[in-house]
């Protein structure tokens, strides 16, 4: 009875193994499908622009066309449905993240170009005294320095803060109301337009210093911390929730006290994600222009002491130059100067960006797997 | 340096959640008390209110008493944080710190705790901890090589090796080898015989043939019914747990006819 039964479904099995292959293979488009298709467009780009005679824009979209059409078609053609909607897909997601470059590659091109020449030892290291303004030498030494105080400043400020209100709203305040609320104000400080927070440092040190326009570096430090705070709390708080509670309950279960386990445990543990986090912030707002432009002002030398009047900062210099630029004997001169602090600045930035990665990579658990 | 615990009474709340109702149980110095039953049914909230470990969990707190040595655990003046001192405990997946050699992850009790040790004694403790967690001949060439770079059943061994370095009276362990493969799990369960002879032990599993193996009483715990609190069905020696149970429902858990 068994027995008959397995050779029956056996014999139905078989037919239906040979009646139906199985279709897993289909037809495939060359690797370099992509390639060829892109030379193929860029070809009808070019001669269909020139047919009309128009510009580069033209082909360059005419290509794209052709490219987003064809591309699809033929894998539709020999791979089917399924393959053509994924090319289709494909194309577009290509397009958009060529389209998002395009304006960054642009950037950077551009002001390699312009600033790059201009940015020589000696610009680097002379300020705008004497008989800069009239077109002779003249460098942003006083700017960089700025710009480096005054950041600093804002971080000295805004770290600790960020941290503490992470640390509590993880490790202490989960579920309450203050916690709660905390949560939202911060929210609502990431929203903060930078003038505002310029105004609001500018208001601070009218009332400190008595000072109807007070021109103060940390007044600087202050606006910038003001805007960093909600960036360094947000991704702090990431980085702490990232931290297994398994390894707090193994250090609570050691007889660790709840500080020690987040001063010797949560913090190590995440100490990477924290610092990128933290250099990040810094990057942010060192290109911050509107909120120095009110409470730091210019100074054509460098000037140290963040409690003692205006402090020359590079995002100010570029927008104080700009306006000089329009000076008909000096114009040019201001314009290289402009294009070499952007530069400038670019790679302070660039700089804390590399630096964020290099120490997230050094300080982060290491596993031998 | 061993203690028993005695339990009375017990009820476990999450918030205003009643989770385990009425535990009673006597648990031997120097013996391996063995808790079984279904999910869910809170042997580990009982157990973790052994060494006020629930209260991490927002919210929960105990009614009743638990008596280590004559001491009860939930006065008002007992500090949680020197219970666990005294009160070791292992847990399901194995924890070692991310951030720490094995050397460091032995020591973590005491360097946490910013225990100042002489490097002989440190190294003593080190080697001790690790030759009773069997773990010793495995690592000792790679002491400074990350804890996480073990496999599991090493980082679980691991885990147990910084939970007896502080030397603590009792040994809680919740499923320790629920993450581990057989052989892991007979190290352990031969490291549970040994540590037997120092430590008080109490071990969570939902392997019944483990809490045959390794324990001397065995506590059953199931729910009244979907929703009940959990409570202790009946403690009993393991022998008579497993051979002629008084409870009905233990025979019935088992004999595997349910959970």
């Amino acid at each position: 009875m068994t027995q008959s039964t397995k050779t029956r479904t056996r014999t139905v099995a078989v037919p239906e193994g040979n009646g139906h292959h199985l279709s897993v293979s289909a037809g495939k488009l060359p690797r370099n499908a992509a390639l060829l298709t892109a030379a193929f467009s860029t070809a009808v780009g070019i001669v269909l622009g020139l047919i009309l005679g128009s510009g580069l824009t033209l082909m360059a979209f005419l290509g794209w066309v052709v490219f987003v059409v064809a591309y699809p078609v033929w894998a539709l053609s020999i791979e089917g449905r399924r393959k053509a909607t994924d090319r289709t897909v494909q194309a577009l997601a290509w397009s958009i993240f060529v389209l998002a470059m395009a304006p960054l590659v642009s950037l950077v091109y551009t002001v390699v170009l312009k600033g790059g020449p201009v940015v020589t030892p000696d610009f680097l290291s002379r300020d705008m005294t004497g008989f800069a303004s009239l077109g002779q030498g003249g460098g942003i030494y006083h700017a960089i320095m700025g710009t480096i105080m005054v950041t600093a400043i804002a971080a000295i400020i805004a770290v600790p803060i960020g941290v503490f209100t992470a640390v509590y709203l993880v490790e202490y305040g989960a579920g309450r109301r203050l916690a709660q609320s905390i949560t939202f104000l911060v929210d609502v400080m990431t929203g903060i337009p930078s003038i505002v927070a310029g105004l609001f440092a500018v208001a601070l040190f009218i009332v400190i210093t008595g000072d109807p326009l007070p021109r103060l570096g940390i007044g600087g430090g202050v606006a910038l911390a003001l805007l960093m705070i909600p960036t360094v709390i947000r991704s702090v708080e990431e980085m702490l929730k990232l931290v297994p509670n398994d390894l707090r309950e193994a250090s609570y279960a050691l007889g660790v006290p709840k500080w020690r386990t987040i001063v010797k445990v949560v913090l190590p543990t995440s100490v990477a994600g924290i610092v990128t986090g933290i250099t990040l912030a810094i990057a942010r707002v060192a290109g911050e222009t509107a909120p120095l432009l009110l409470i730091v002002g210019t100074y054509p030398e460098a000037n140290w002491s963040p409690f003692d009047g205006a402090v020359q900062t590079l995002p100010v210099f570029i927008y104080t130059s700009l306006a000089a630029t329009s000076d008909v004997k000096y114009g040019d001169i201001w314009t290289d100067r402009v294009w070499g602090a952007a530069l400038v600045l670019i790679i302070i930035v660039m700089a804390l960006n590399l630096i964020a990665r290099v120490i997230g990579n050094v300080f982060a658990p290491k596993s031998g797997r | 340096m061993a203690k028993s615990i005695e339990v009375k009474d017990l009820d476990i709340y999450y918030g205003n959640f009643l989770a385990v109702e009425g535990v009673n149980v006597g648990i031997k110095a120097r013996s391996v008390t063995a808790f079984i039953g279904p999910s869910g049914c809170g042997k580990s909230t009982v157990l973790r209110s052994l060494n006020r470990m629930h209260e991490v969990i927002p919210g929960a707190r105990v009614e009743g008493e638990v008596v280590v040595d004559g001491q009860s655990l939930y006065d008002s003046s007992v500090d949680p944080v020197a219970v666990r001192r005294e009160i070791g405990m292992v847990f399901q997946r194995p924890n070692p710190f991310p951030t720490m050699s094995i050397y460091e992850n032995v020591l973590a009790g005491n360097r946490l705790n910013a225990k100042k040790l002489k490097k002989a004694d440190a190294d003593a403790t080190v080697e001790r901890a690790l030759k009773s967690a069997n773990l010793w001949n495995e690592v000792k060439d790679r002491l400074n090589k990350p804890g996480m770079d073990l496999s599991g059943g090493q980082q679980q061994r691991l885990c147990i090796a910084r939970a007896i370095a502080v030397r603590p009276q009792v040994l809680l362990m919740d499923e320790p080898c629920s993450a581990l493969d057989p052989i892991s799990t007979s190290a352990i369960e031969d490291l549970i015989h040994e540590l037997k002879t120092e430590y008080t032990i109490v071990i969570v599993t939902h392997n019944m043939q483990q809490a045959a193996r390794v324990s001397d009483d065995t506590g059953f715990f199931n729910l009244k019914a979907v929703g009940e609190p959990g409570r202790l069905m009946e403690f009993n020696s393991t022998n008579k747990m497993f051979s002629n149970p008084d409870n009905e429902s233990t025979e019935a858990y088992v004999s595997g006819r349910f959970g």
